[in-house]
């Protein structure tokens, strides 16, 4: 198993959603974050006085996927999340070395 | 404020203790003196949206405690040095200790339709609210104990003299022929000025000039800049101390002052950063109601929109001063204040119209000369004198007794939590991770564990 994390746009979470749901791919979790890659920050003027603010608003999303789920599911969240402009967001994915239903106390595959 | 007494003159002598309570004028100033009292709790919005949100109780503690100290310190002490019998000019004496002798008949040199008692609570609101217009240069820094020190000090050494010379009988800036209508030079000047001399003594906050040090609400910011200007108009129509055609005519001033300023700050911001702000239009109604102030008594509608509209212009450009002269006034209170409330004064000199306020007088665009600018200059220039030397000395006194300033540690964690052990948001089930420690009986106080949530920069400190 693998978690896939991404960090995107706030606006196109639902675009991204929508193509994991079409995936079959049952449940999230998403956090507000706050971070700049390439795309730096934005200025703001309080009082004429200018503050460039180097972290802006995103959203970290998180899904625990098969093995051979990863491909088509960084493909979901890039198709979902791409605007083709600067500050798009990144993918990054690790492995997952358990996972745990608490319910059910079910785990692995079964746990998904 | 006292030149607006519309009262029945010719009442002095032998009959003043039965000169009638006028129930109109009553009614009104009793309505007047709680819009003033309800600037207080505004302020307090104003200035605690334009802090980090680590400081935003102990911001609004600072304007609202204020409520507490001045209103108890005026009853017994504050009243009488302002307002009692006049002691050369220069300070009230201590015949009205306690409110002594301060009962429900007028008193003729000082409001002669209302309640003496009435008088002397409508002024204490005043009173309440130009100290915790100093809190905000010091926002984000200060001791909570320094600052009470501070507040009881300034109104006794600082604003009780200055409220006498400006305003009560006998006072000598009074009797110079200064207009004052509603605390241009008592309240504002003063306050601004005095700001300037803490923040001297206190020093910058950590950060400033070089970290982001930005506002964390300006919803609440711009809400408390909406209660301002609705309770100023009992500051200023009610400063007409009567319910009258002045206390139309202020009030209408008034409204125009904030108008103006809101739209002066805005043509500023637009021609600078090409965008308005909520924040400068916030503050250019704020800095059009401090300029129109002294002159709201005294002058017509079109004079009022320029008062405005030059008070919201020259502070939108004022406030920038303190990053080039590298003092740290947090919420520019002299840039807004001491700045507006001269604007305010001076232009008074200018625009001042007999036609509109027979006690007032005519100035340089009325027909009246230069004479009353003259007058204006002198009342500006003691009130910045005296307020910024004596409010320097008190700073540095209580600075060596108490200590004014929190230590390092205190101010990257905040002024909620080490000054009050409160956090003004707690978000979460079970309050963020907060266990009591002991029942509200013990007296032992309950340390949140939760501070460790409030970040800085992304940073959990």
């Amino acid at each position: 198993m693998k978690l896939v994390v991404a960090a995107i746009k706030p606006f196109k979470l639902e675009d991204v959603k929508e193509n994991l749901e079409g995936l079959g791919i049952q449940g999230m979790t998403i956090s507000d974050a706050r971070g700049y890659g390439r795309q730096k920050g934005h200025t703001e003027v309080y009082r004429g006085a200018e503050y460039q603010v180097d972290f802006i608003p995103k959203l970290r999303l998180e899904v625990v996927v098969e093995d051979d789920q990863v491909d088509e599911v960084v493909k979901a969240i890039t198709d979902g999340a791409g605007t083709g402009t600067i500050g798009d967001g990144k993918i990054w994915v690790v492995p997952v070395e358990q996972i745990v239903r608490i319910r059910t106390g079910e785990k692995g595959s079964d746990a998904l | 404020m006292i030149l607006g007494v519309p009262a029945i003159e010719g009442d002095e002598g032998p009959d003043r203790k039965d000169v009638l309570v006028d129930t109109g004028d009553t009614a009104f100033i009793l309505v007047c003196a709680a819009l003033v009292m309800f600037m207080t709790p505004g302020l307090a919005l104003f200035y605690g949206g334009m802090v980090r949100a680590k400081n935003v109780l102990g911001t609004i503690m600072q304007s609202f405690f204020a409520l507490g100290i001045v209103s108890v310190l005026w009853v017994l002490v504050g009243y009488t040095l302002s307002f009692g019998p006049d002691k050369g000019g220069l300070i009230g004496s201590l015949e009205w200790l306690g409110f002594g002798g301060v009962g429900q008949e007028p008193n003729a040199d000082l409001a002669g339709t209302i309640p003496h008692v009435l008088f002397a609570t409508f002024q204490m609101m005043f009173a309440v609210i130009t100290p915790a217009l100093i809190t905000g240069a010091f926002a984000e820094r200060m001791k909570f104990s320094g600052y009470c020190a501070f507040m009881a000090g300034w109104l006794l050494f600082v604003y009780a003299p200055i409220a006498h010379w400006v305003w009560a009988p006998g006072g000598w800036i009074r009797e110079l022929g200064a207009l004052d209508f509603a605390g241009g030079t008592v309240v504002h000047i003063n306050a601004g000025v005095a700001a300037l001399a803490v923040i001297l003594v206190i020093g910058k906050r950590r950060g400033f000039g070089k970290d982001a040090i930005i506002p964390h609400n300006l919803t609440m910011t711009i809400l408390g800049a909406g209660v301002l200007w609705f309770g100023w108009f009992g500051f200023n129509a009610g400063s007409a101390l009567g319910a009258g055609g002045l206390a139309a005519s202020a009030f209408l001033a008034t409204n125009l002052g904030a108008a103006a300023g809101a739209l002066g700050w805005a043509i500023v911001d637009s021609v600078k950063e090409k965008k308005s702000t909520s924040l400068g239009i916030a503050s250019g109604a704020v800095a059009g109601l401090v300029a129109i102030t002294p002159a709201a008594g005294f002058v017509g509608p079109t004079a009022a929109i320029a008062i405005g509209l030059a008070g919201g212009i020259v502070c939108a450009w004022a406030v920038g001063l303190k990053f080039s002269l590298g003092y740290d006034d947090s919420l520019d209170v002299v840039g807004v204040h001491m700045v507006g409330g001269i604007v305010g004064a001076l232009l008074t000199g200018v625009f001042a119209d007999i036609a509109i306020n027979e006690a007032g007088a005519d100035g340089l665009l009325t027909g009246g000369g230069a004479a009353l600018l003259g007058k204006q200059f002198i009342a500006v220039g003691v009130t910045l004198l005296y307020s910024f030397v004596v409010t320097f000395g008190l700073a540095k006194a209580i600075d060596a007794v108490i200590g004014l300033r929190v230590t390092e540690e205190e101010e990257i964690t905040g002024l909620d939590l080490t000054q009050h052990s409160e956090a003004g948001y707690v978000f979460g089930e079970g309050g963020g991770g907060l266990t009591q420690t002991a029942p509200a009986t013990a007296g032992a106080p309950v340390v949140a564990p939760h501070g460790a949530a409030i970040t800085e920069g992304g940073t959990l400190r």
